[in-house]
């Protein structure tokens, strides 16, 4: 028995408390609007042409988003794995997570400061030769700003996977002459298979839901999402009941089309490992290195020239003039603030699902019951991505209309929060921890190690670095964000991504800039602290 | 692992308890709780002014609340319903003043408006208007050197200079260009998106992406207000950008303030609507708002509202006839600026 009765109640019981708590935050959010709108004809309204027409774009862009950022973060994430020691890499890994802290509008910038009509790009293109300019508004646009701010994400969550591959394969690899193409047929594609329908059921989700950059690239009205419609339904037209058929429309579509992808595959038996240091070797191959390199770079330009457009634009605004400003620190605290309670709690919710749903896979016990458990967990925990924060926040508050909205505002923020970054983290966690369990728990159990001693001599070493990824994966994801923030917003109560927006609402795009920037740089300093300490804890463990 | 969460759980309550606790309500006398946008209450806005202004004679406080624009604040405001803590909404238009009546929440404003300057004759019982702009097409002169010198030349104009507008789906100045259109061109309002559609490089959800897509170079036109250039002139001391005057007219948004039903002190509601129209309210308009205000100011305008266009003609319709053909009209758009 690898946990005992105990652990095995206790961990399902956590993962039921959190599958009801995400199940009660959305489903009251639901409930009181549905009751503040008499739900008179709404599917008919539901199902008019233009309704249908922006559902099979969304789902066009969507598709096609994922595909070309799986695409493109293959190949990067196995040069990143390949090669071990090239100058630079760990910026490379650090730079992918800035674009999900950016506000998406700065974001945008960014790209068009490179891709636009007066950009880096046509201004290159020119200089050859060609008098017209490329135009990125449209379908192009909203691919290539979905690439930018997606294909680091995959990226990240894959390399995670192929550095998970025990040493021992490398050996045997290298010992018997295992050549690039075996090497990814037999030990790169098992690793990722397993990764990519997680990766891609969330890359397609959030794409599906993406709204700013879809309405500001897309060059008109013909490239409008579902989650456009709900916006607009709430907002001159006020009609609750219409928003939330729309976003149940969203996740039921949404759904039967990941259906066909299983939500976050259990990894496959990825083995035991000793824990040696990881040497792989196909990337001392000059051809290897030369080809690698060339991704890298190329990986680094796209991702690294809009960051840079974004630099350069904050570096042009007064940094310390904004910098005086008490309205900025007060917004800076109050977003680290919001930001960190919202890690703790996704990381909270994550640890309970990922065991319950580990306890379950233990139990196999075949019953229904738990089969459909198992699944509600995964399904609850990626899907919440799909119910829009503006539904979530305007259900709360006719909900809490009665009482003091203001102040438990900052709660319902900062629950909002960590469940919008709950499929991140659970994609960073549960892997880790699996195989982590896997191979450290039946030694732990014959040596009879458990409870705190257990945690911190087994888990904590090894479980550190995953735990500390996912925390700032949300920590960005929440210091970036806009949406909840908006519709409780009061003077006293003032974001980061809230001040950039109002600046630039008011003339003050100088201004603007220069918070984007700051914004960035304490994202960036969040993965630096995500990716720190030694690359491979296990060997202090084990070795 | 269950410990390792108990923790967690601890520190959650406690960040979310040490870091979140907001500052404690302050004991006064009376307080006037004003709901508007954000805009006006940010530190460069006219609120603190505002604020300062009134409490000096109110012997109260005035407590802002602020939300994303105007039409955020109709939604609050439909969202509370009659729980409502606001006793005065300021920053409605009146394309929303319909909507805003038709919820039963607002109260004759009792303020004698007959004095007021606003173009198109608005007049209206219940909202008290306290600053206007027109909407205007704003260029880039570096870049543009024949300005559109109406509707008809921005419609017809070489596509291969560039607009940005915003959606009428999600925000005012887009409804306001809608509107614009409908009352220059009326049934062939379809007729004349389908050519402009050919000079529109995007449409963006709010005023603030089209704005900074303009001043970053994407696009050599924006649309945006009559007073956008004094913000350049006064604040940046630029010339650069400039509205271009349209012989047909232009589209004017009023921007209102009303009181509500159940505010706990009607009396200082109205005495703060009725401060609204006075030079200690309207100076801080022009400058910080960058709008046009409505009654007199204490000392003369900056010069660079001289030199702003100011429209020979203005157009405004009835907030009735928005409210009824929003819907149809903002489909009719969607057809006309979907098709390819």
């Amino acid at each position: 028995m690898l946990l005992t009765k105990a652990e095995m109640r206790r961990a399902m019981l956590g993962g039921a408390l959190s599958l009801a708590g995400i199940a009660v935050f959305v489903g009251l959010a639901v409930f009181a609007l549905l009751l503040s709108s008499g739900a008179s004809s709404i599917l008919a309204a539901v199902l008019e042409p233009y309704i249908l027409r922006v559902l099979r774009f969304t789902l066009l862009q969507a598709l096609l988003s994922t595909l070309l950022s799986i695409a493109f973060a293959i190949p990067v994430a196995q040069a990143l794995a390949r090669q071990q020691h090239v100058p630079g890499r760990m910026w490379i890994i650090r730079l992918m997570a800035v674009p999900m802290g950016l506000p998406v509008l700065i974001g945008a910038l960014g790209l068009i400061g490179i891709w636009g009509r007066q950009g880096l790009m046509n201004a290159l293109l020119l200089k050859l030769g060609m008098a017209e300019p490329i135009s990125i508004y449209g379908l192009s646009g909203i691919l290539l700003a979905h690439i930018f701010f997606n294909m680091p994400l995959a990226c990240r969550l894959m390399l995670a996977a192929l550095e998970r591959v025990p040493a021992e394969y490398w050996l045997m690899a290298s010992g018997l002459g295992m050549r690039p193409g075996s090497i990814f047929r037999f030990i790169e594609w098992p690793v990722l298979r397993s990764v990519i329908p997680g990766i891609a059921g969330l890359i397609f989700m959030l794409c599906a839901t993406s709204f700013t950059l879809v309405l500001t690239l897309g060059g008109g009205p013909a490239a409008t999402t579902v989650e456009v419609a709900i916006y607009q339904s709430l907002r001159f037209d006020f009609d609750p009941g219409r928003a939330v058929v729309l976003s149940l429309l969203q996740i039921v579509l949404t759904s039967v089309i990941l259906g066909a992808l299983s939500f976050l595959p259990a990894p496959g038996d990825e083995g035991t490992t000793a824990g040696k240091a990881l040497r792989r070797p196909d990337g001392r191959l000059p051809g290897a290195r030369l080809a690698d390199g060339g991704v890298l770079l190329l990986a680094a330009l796209f991702l690294g020239l809009p960051l840079m457009s974004v630099l350069l634009a904050g570096l042009r605004s007064d940094l310390m003039k904004l910098l005086r400003e008490p309205i900025f620190w007060q917004s800076a605290a109050t977003s680290l603030a919001i930001s960190i309670s919202a890690a703790i709690l996704a990381l909270l919710i994550s640890m309970t699902l990922v065991s319950a749903r580990r306890a379950v896979l233990l139990r196999r016990s075949g019953a229904m019951g738990a089969g459909a458990f198992f699944a509600a967990m995964g399904g609850a925990s990626s899907l919440v991505l799909l119910v829009p924060p503006i539904v979530l926040a305007t259900g709360w508050f006719l909900a809490l209309r009665s009482f003091d909205v203001s102040a438990v505002a900052p709660l319902l923020i900062v629950a909002i929060n960590a469940l919008m970054s709950l499929p991140f983290v659970m994609r960073v966690l549960e892997p880790a921890f699996i195989v982590h369990k896997r191979r450290t728990q039946k030694l732990a159990a014959s040596l009879g190690v458990t409870g705190w001693v257990q945690l911190r001599l087994i888990d904590m070493p090894a479980l550190f670095k995953p735990v500390l990824t996912a925390f700032s994966f949300a920590m960005a994801l929440s210091l970036g964000d806009l949406g909840a923030v908006a519709l409780f917003g009061s003077d006293s109560f003032v974001t980061l991504p809230w001040l950039v927006y109002s600046r630039m609402g008011s003339y003050r795009t100088n201004d603007a800039d220069g918070l984007a920037l700051i914004l960035g740089i304490v994202c960036l300093l969040l993965t630096i602290a995500g990716t720190m300490g030694p690359a491979r804890r296990e060997v202090a463990v084990h070795g | 692992m269950f410990k390792f969460t108990s923790c967690l759980l601890f520190a959650t309550a406690f960040v979310a308890t040490v870091g979140l606790a907001g500052p404690g309500a302050r004991a006064a006398d009376k307080t006037l709780t004003v709901y508007t946008y954000e805009s006006f209450t940010s530190e460069w806005g006219p609120g603190p002014k505002v604020k300062e202004a009134f409490e000096k004679t109110c012997g109260c406080s005035v407590n802002f609340v602020s939300v994303a624009d105007g039409v955020a604040l109709l939604s609050r405001l439909k969202l509370e319903g009659a729980a409502t803590k606001a006793d005065v909404v300021l920053g409605l238009d009146t394309n929303l003043t319909t909507e805003a009546k038709s919820t039963g929440l607002f109260d004759a404003s009792g303020v004698d408006v007959s004095a007021l300057k606003v173009p198109g004759d608005y007049k209206d019982d219940v909202f008290v208007p306290y600053d206007y702009g027109h909407f205007a097409v704003i260029y880039d002169t570096q870049t543009i050197k024949n300005p559109p010198q109406s509707m008809k030349d921005l419609v017809e104009g070489d596509p291969s200079q560039k607009i940005v507008i915003e959606d009428p789906r999600t925000s005012t100045p887009g409804l306001g260009l809608l509107l614009w259109v409908k009352s220059v061109y009326g049934d062939k309002a379809p007729e004349a998106w389908a050519k402009l559609k050919k000079r529109v490089l995007t449409v963006t959800p709010g005023w603030s992406e089209a704005y900074g897509l303009f001043t970053k170079g994407e696009a050599p036109m924006v649309l945006s207000y009559t007073t956008s250039p004094a913000y350049h002139m006064v604040a940046e001391n630029s010339d650069r950008y400039q509205a271009a005057a349209f012989s047909e007219g232009h589209y004017i948004q009023i921007e209102v303030a009303g009181l509500l039903k159940n505010a706990p002190d009607k009396a200082l509601a109205r005495d703060f609507l009725k401060f609204m129209v006075t030079p200690g309210f309207q100076d801080t308009i022009p400058t910080n708002n960058w709008m046009m205000p409505v009654s007199e100011t204490s000392q003369p305008l900056p010069d660079a509202f001289g030199k702003l266009v100011n429209p020979s003609k203005t157009f405004l319709m009835s907030s009735e006839e928005v409210a009824e053909n929003r819907k149809a009209w903002i489909d009719e758009w969607l057809a006309a600026m979907s098709m390819n």
